[in-house]
């Protein structure tokens, strides 16, 4: 049929009906024009290789030929690997870091959450380690590390130790003098997330209780921690995750050494796929350390509850 | 905490908070005092730290050993595409969200937490295959792109985009401007200060980052000086003081930014987390 043929109102009736459907389309269509740039960088950068990865882990590839599915030959290898076994081990050693860091900066940030003079810079001191680019802050810890170094030289200066101590060259400490980079790097960030939660705690709750005699230390233990519980479970998840996935700070400083000492999961990700060239076998050990993550993070979100909707 | 009232508890306050202090710019003061000397044992404390025969004369020699020039201008041009198209692609994304009713709203916003939930650390393996597929490697675009979308930035524009009044975008309505226009000149405008925190937040990061341009950049003469610092300690023959001088150069503009805007900073931090 064609226009021509039909009465005019009609024809009239259909271009209306026409003009606002394919309006109405125009219009549901434009959220996702504005979306799709991120979207697809989204699925391109950060999907496709939880997917991609996932399957990779239980195939045999090398870039020349397609995948090829081995099934859990990939893990059998995992387990018959003792620096991945010594991996797994220091990563969840790691996780001592997370008490720590949550004491350090609930401290720090009672200590700053005030506004006597010069109080700013003081903040911005705490906080200079996060700005600093991972790299330097190897090079400089590399230094304080060092046999002669700052690190031994004040011991030495406070009568602490007699003799020097390989921080970084003593297999059984190596791990550990790492760990107190990542907590050194780590307490400025989370002091900022406990600050914000102090100074949300309302003026009324402490004058309140000062009225009533209670002490500072009761103050603290009473109102102060009570309020902040929340904080404290969301930095005590998101330190244990970024605990489990430490990887930079050891590839700078150790390259997980001595004796693969210092490998942690991560680390032994890194240096199976982009140093060997073996990515299922490092897509592997990733995935246990994903799974672990994905775990937590689940876990902590049932408890801790979006605050986005 | 309140104010300490007394003025010995004051003092003690401040004592603590110098101590602290210390401890946390302790490298950072060695470093800068290694940089500036020029004589004397380097690791020597605490003589160490008051410079002697102070010079330039390290940082001049940065620029003969490596070529730190190529490092600074790679390190420029990242940050200053993956900051502008990090504000443009969040921007974008966020104000359907902020402001559009649709059919699948909920499920975006799903996603976007997700990534928030996913260990993404462990994306740079699966990341390298892609780059290396697209003829990526080596090349600045692959160090910007994986980094554009970031759920961090899109909640900090949906939080901006959410406090203008809806009077506001109906009264542009009513005068017929279109919904890029809206976009443009009444939703950017107005989240300028969330824009700058964003604008801050990226460009440190970016600045900072290593993992990912050490992996995906091989030649020397890509690599932005957060991974060509490295270059310069693994050099033969450089000098302590040397490699201390180009550790100052890599982390100066990332602190200089964060001091003159501290309050951005903190800003966007927590419009992160919130």
């Amino acid at each position: 049929m064609t226009v021509a043929e039909l009465p005019a109102t009609a024809h009239d009736g259909v271009d209306r009906a026409s003009t606002a459907r394919r309006r109405g389309m125009r219009q549901a269509a434009r959220p996702w024009l504005f979306l799709t740039p991120a979207l697809a960088l989204l699925a391109l950068f950060t999907f496709w290789p939880v997917l991609a990865g996932t399957l990779l882990a239980f195939t045999e590839y090398n870039f020349l030929a397609p995948p090829k599915w081995t099934g859990l030959a990939n893990f059998e290898d995992l387990a018959a690997d003792p620096v991945f076994w010594i991996s797994m081990r220091n990563s969840l050693l790691y996780l001592l870091i997370v008490p720590a860091i949550q004491v350090g900066a609930i401290v720090l940030a009672v200590l700053v959450n005030n506004s006597l003079p010069g109080i700013r810079l003081f903040r911005a001191a705490f906080y200079m380690p996060v700005v600093t680019s991972v790299s330097v802050v190897g090079i400089m810890w590399g230094w304080m590390y060092n046999e002669q170094g700052l690190v031994n030289a004040v011991l030495q200066a406070l009568h602490v130790i007699s003799t020097p101590i390989g921080w970084l060259t003593d297999d059984r400490i190596a791990l550990f003098s790492i760990m107190i980079v990542t907590l050194w790097r780590g307490l400025g960030w989370y002091m900022v997330l406990y600050l914000a939660a102090l100074q949300s705690i309302p003026k009324d709750l402490e004058e309140a209780a000062k009225l009533d005699g209670a002490t500072r230390v009761q103050r603290f233990w009473r109102i102060t921690v009570p309020m902040i519980v929340p904080t404290i479970l969301l930095c005590t998840v998101l330190s244990t995750l970024s605990a489990m996935k430490v990887l930079e700070e050891v590839l700078i400083m150790t390259k997980g050494g001595p004796v693969s000492s210092t490998y942690t999961g991560l680390y032994y990700a890194y240096d199976q796929g982009i140093r060997a060239f073996n990515f299922p076998r490092a897509l592997a050990a990733s995935l246990v350390v994903s799974v672990f993550c994905i775990a937590v993070a689940t876990l902590a979100f049932r408890v801790l509850r979006p605050r986005h909707r | 905490m309140p104010v300490p009232r007394t003025l010995v508890s004051t003092m003690l306050h401040y004592a603590l908070l110098v101590a602290i202090a210390l401890v946390c710019a302790f490298p950072f003061l060695w470093t800068l005092a290694t940089a500036v000397g020029t004589e004397g044992n380097v690791f020597a404390f605490p003589a160490s730290f008051v410079p002697r025969r102070p010079s330039l004369a390290n940082f001049v020699e940065v620029f003969r050993v490596i070529d730190i020039v190529r490092y600074y201008w790679n390190s420029i041009w990242i940050t200053f595409w993956t900051v502008a198209w990090t504000v443009i692609v969040c921007a974008l994304a966020a104000f359907p969200l902020a402001r559009y009713r649709f059919r699948g709203r909920r499920l975006v916003f799903g996603i976007i937490l997700a990534t928030m939930m996913l260990p993404t650390e462990v994306n740079f393996l699966v990341n390298f295959i892609t780059a290396a597929h697209l003829h990526l490697v080596n090349t600045h675009l692959a160090v910007i792109l994986p980094t554009l979308a970031g759920a961090i930035g899109i909640f900090i524009m949906k939080t901006a985009f959410e406090e203008v009044p809806q009077d506001l975008i109906d009264a542009a309505r009513v005068d017929g401007a279109s919904e890029p226009f809206i976009f443009l000149r009444v939703m950017l405008p107005l989240a300028r200060p969330q824009i700058a925190a964003l604008v801050i937040l990226t460009a440190v990061t970016a600045w900072n980052q290593f993992l990912w341009p050490s992996v995906v950049l091989t030649k020397s003469e890509l690599m932005p000086l957060s991974v060509g610092i490295l270059e310069l300690s693994g050099t033969f023959g450089s000098s302590t003081r040397v490699i201390a001088a180009g550790a100052v150069l890599t982390i100066a503009p990332a602190l200089l930014v964060f001091f003159f805007a501290q309050r951005h900073f903190m800003r966007g931090m927590e419009g992160a987390v919130k």
